[in-house]
């Protein structure tokens, strides 16, 4: 679907929302075609639409509904899946201008519009004592409306949950400029369907949010940071089970495996035992005595496991540099070759260890370079798969090789994705998992709220 | 250019958090990745390149932010360099700034003659007139801004002023080459004069080739990569003899430091710029690491903040060893500023060329340079000194701006 007469439509764009406020030069269109996700170049937008309110983003619909042009949100383009690549034109809606926001510490909420960059909140909800949990690790600069729409998680998952857990609240823009509000300021609310609920990690298909109401809570007073090294993947699986069945919830439950630990030391020169099998960061946090004794009970689990080497930092630089195995994994893997595919494959803890071994084999089966590393607390792996995108024999083998993890995940009880989304990269597979009731139920909710799919289209599921 | 250098860009937008222009202007062509991604449809034919494309390249500010926040190490700002080359092609440059580039920078005599309207200016106490009839009033701040840019120019260059050879104090511990680069020798003679006498405080003596030229740094931000080749071999020629070469300029060193590089593929010179680069130092990396620094220094009282310059920080690496230098100066304290290696938005000539965006980095820049209420604020980079003293005017503060260099040899002479 194209736009027949582009210059009328740009400009009454441009009478919407300011003249600087609409990029549409053949560069622009090139930077609003991708995100995060590794996918080809090419799917250019019409044009890109910065709004600074509300009424601007119902203005907007209403023109694209009325025109039948379809309509991409988005906020800084840091997701894995594709979600915001405009596979169909139209225009880009990116609300990074919408970046208010308005914490009432005596209710424990944060209200904010959606281009709110996730640090910033971090950063001034702590300053007052409070805490907002998830962490993508783009929250240096992803948005508190991309999160929502994601259901963004992070590295705290086990202990403190998702994006899902703190939004109670929001104000949508449907396809047709109808604001509907959902949910408020109350932790309890039990008016009707959650429809509070069902648009977090939607995935712009079903609205665009213009108001977020965010449950925070206390910031644990103090924190405690521990590495340990294991000569196989088994004992660090067996320690992360037995820590969860002593009833300790750690913040930060991470690990990484052998490719990865060796990719890390290679970069890094941090003195990572280069036969180690599993590398674990474990971070305790809460009240300073809660914390003092976590930390050693921990510690003497891990003990008990047969470890190569256990740590524990007692200053914030220590633990600075104990975190920074965990830290450079991403960039360490990135490296090692041009092409670099990011999953997201979750399941059960307990059934770890399985999925650990089933992604080995079936990477060897393949003959391909994958590191892993991942939130082992809340069972959620990250397989990186090392590739070069030029060497199409190769890129074959790569996605053999995620189709049957997908297979494996799904038998050991998991899900295809934890905290990407499945936008473009995993529409393929969504079937899958949703089966064919779930997918007929989000077929029935997506033509119920955007009977003309206009809201990013061509996105999670085949209508 | 070399593919593999935006085929490793994953895309992945951690770029975004750390560059000054995409947090002032929040659209991804303003950003580093959008840059890649422009750079990348043009070597694939999917993208010409037109006037806006030049101007999203040259919204650069080779700041570095994004090179050190990147996961896979992609050197954003070199593609830039590449892109500018490829832009000259279509788009030469204009005459004045083609003249400047070939004729006037690379010659000491041509560039202090080109300063010379503005040295008159100064020097006939037209400046102190026109101040005094608040002449300037009747221009908008973008103009008073520009004229208040240039410090009082020094009489004479460093070429001017110093012999080739200045001998150590003492006995001749070191002999050291002096890169003095364009700033230090017609603008910021003082800071080149504290260098010296540092340097001959500390058994060294300094060895200042009359033949250098411009390191090429400002010829590789217009486009002109084959002028920069150039000369980096003639610099690299007339350093001989000297153990080490030290520069008391973040830009001119991070460039220098860069010289095997740039001539990657010249065989005749490759190796004589891995040797030549070798030997280069920042001034604070040098009296830091290759020296015992004499310490008998008196006091300099008052509360100095550090500015971190990009070409220093990011560039070189040197972040510690400007600090240790100002820790050890007796009554002076050192107060860090929120976000020190922040760029403070003149990178070269951006003000020039980028009035309104410039001075809006420079305002948070400013804002934290407030917040420490220091006296002096010290910063290892002409470029940023130039920029950071209208800071200073524009917020109206007291603060002196000042390369650390200076503070050091004040209190030499203390003693």
């Amino acid at each position: 679907m194209r736009i027949a007469n582009r210059e009328k439509f740009i400009k009454a764009l441009k009478d919407l929302v300011g003249d600087g406020n609409v990029l549409s030069s053949p560069e622009d269109l090139v930077c609003y075609s991708y995100d995060a996700a590794p996918l080809p170049a090419g799917n250019l937008p019409d044009a890109v639409v910065l709004p600074s309110s509300t009424e601007e983003v119902v203005g907007l619909l209403r023109l694209a509904q009325a025109e039948g042009i379809k309509v991409v949100p988005r906020g800084a383009g840091t997701n894995l899946s594709g979600g915001t690549v405009p596979v169909e034109g139209g225009i880009v809606i990116q609300l990074t201008w919408m970046n208010r926001m308005e914490i009432d510490s005596r209710n424990l909420i944060a209200t904010v519009e959606p281009g709110v960059i996730t640090s910033n909140l971090h950063s001034a909800v702590e300053e007052m004592g409070l805490f907002y949990p998830p962490d993508p690790a783009s929250a240096n600069v992803s948005t508190i409306g991309g999160n929502v729409a994601e259901c963004a998680g992070g590295l705290r998952g086990l202990k403190y949950g998702t994006t899902k857990d703190y939004v109670i609240g929001l104000e949508t823009v449907l396809a047709n400029g109808e604001v509907l509000v959902t949910g408020g300021k109350t932790v309890k609310n039990v008016a009707g369907y959650d429809l509070t609920k069902l648009m977090v990690g939607s995935e712009g298909t079903l609205g665009i949010f213009t108001k977020i109401i965010l449950r925070l809570i206390p910031l644990p007073e103090t924190k405690r940071t521990l590495s340990i090294t294991y000569p196989n993947f088994q004992d660090a699986a067996a320690s992360v089970s037995d820590i969860i069945a002593n009833r300790i919830l750690p913040a930060t439950l991470e690990f990484l495996d052998k490719v990865t630990i060796n990719c890390v030391e290679d970069y890094t020169h941090i003195g990572l035992p280069r036969n180690a099998e599993a590398f674990l960061l474990i971070e305790v946090d809460g009240s300073k005595s809660d914390v003092e004794w976590e930390a050693k009970r921990v510690a003497e689990i891990c003990s008990r496991h047969q470890p190569l080497a256990v740590k524990q930092a007692l200053t914030l630089s220590e633990a600075m540099s104990l975190t920074l195995a965990r830290r450079s994994a991403f960039a360490s893997l990135a490296r090692v070759r041009p092409t670099t595919i990011l999953e997201d494959v979750t399941v059960p803890p307990s059934r770890l260890t399985e999925m650990m071994s089933e992604i080995s084999r079936i990477v060897q089966k393949h003959d391909i370079q994958v590191g892993i590393f991942g939130h082992a607390g809340d069972g959620n792996l990250h397989p990186t798969f090392l590739t070069d995108e030029r060497d199409e024999e190769e890129m074959k083998r790569v996605e053999a090789a995620i189709s049957e993890i997908f297979e494996v995940t799904l038998k050991l009880g998991g899900t295809i994705s934890g905290e990407h989304g499945i936008g473009l990269t995993k529409m393929r597979f969504l079937p899958w998992e949703a089966r064919p009731s779930g997918l007929k139920a989000m077929r029935v909710i997506k033509d119920g709220f955007d009977p003309q799919n206009i809201l990013n289209p061509g996105k999670i599921f085949q209508l | 250019m070399n593919p593999e250098d935006f085929l490793s860009c994953m895309r992945c937008g951690l770029c975004l958090a750390v560059c000054p222009i995409y947090r002032e202007l929040g659209i991804e062509p303003a950003s580093p990745r959008g840059r890649v991604a422009l750079i990348r449809a043009v070597a694939e034919d999917r993208l010409s390149v037109t006037k806006n494309f030049a101007q999203y390249i040259y919204g650069c500010l080779d700041c570095l932010a994004c090179v050190n926040a990147c996961p896979t190490g992609v050197r954003a700002n070199e593609l830039v360099s590449g892109a500018k080359v490829q832009i000259n092609q279509e788009f030469p440059q204009p005459f004045l700034i083609r003249l400047a580039l070939q004729k006037v920078l690379p010659s000491s005599k041509r560039l202090g003659l080109s300063l010379l309207p503005f040295h008159l200016y100064q020097q006939i106490s037209l400046q102190r007139v026109v101040h005094r009839l608040k002449v300037m009033n009747a221009f908008s701040e973008h103009w008073r801004d520009l004229e208040y840019l240039l410090p009082p120019l020094p009489r004479k260059s460093i070429r001017d002023q110093l012999k080739e050879v200045v001998p150590a104090r003492g006995v001749r511990k070191h002999r050291v080459g002096y890169f003095l680069g364009c700033a230090q020798d017609l603008i910021f003679t003082s800071t080149a004069l504290a260098t010296v006498a540092v340097l001959n405080e500390n058994s060294c003596e300094v060895v200042i080739p009359k033949e250098q030229k411009c390191c090429g740094m400002p010829h590789v931000g217009y486009g002109e990569i084959e002028q920069a080749r150039e000369l980096a071999r003639h610099n690299i020629d007339v350093f001989t003899g000297v153990e080490v070469i030290v520069t008391d300029c973040a830009t001119c060193g991070s460039f220098i430091k860069r010289y095997p590089a740039l001539l990657k593929d010249d065989p005749d010179y490759f190796d004589k710029a891995l040797a030549f680069s070798r030997k280069v130092r920042d001034i604070a990396e040098f009296l830091n690491q290759d020296i015992n620094l004499r310490q008998d220094f008196g006091a300099v009282k008052g509360k100095v903040t550090y500015h971190d310059p990009c070409h220093l920080a990011r560039g070189q690496g040197v972040v510690s060893e400007p600090r240790r230098l100002l820790n050890l100066i007796p009554g002076l304290e050192l107060i860090e500023m929120k976000e020190p290696d922040w760029c403070c938005g003149g990178a070269g000539t951006y003000l020039l060329s980028h009035y309104d965006l410039s001075t809006k980095i420079l305002g948070r820049k400013m804002a934290n340079i407030a917040a420490t209420n220091a006296d002096f604020v010290a910063t290892g980079c002409p470029g940023c000194q130039l920029q950071l003293r209208l800071g200073v005017k524009r917020a109206g503060l007291k603060a002196q701006v000042i390369h650390p260099i200076e503070l050091l040899d004040r209190a030499y002479k203390a003693a």
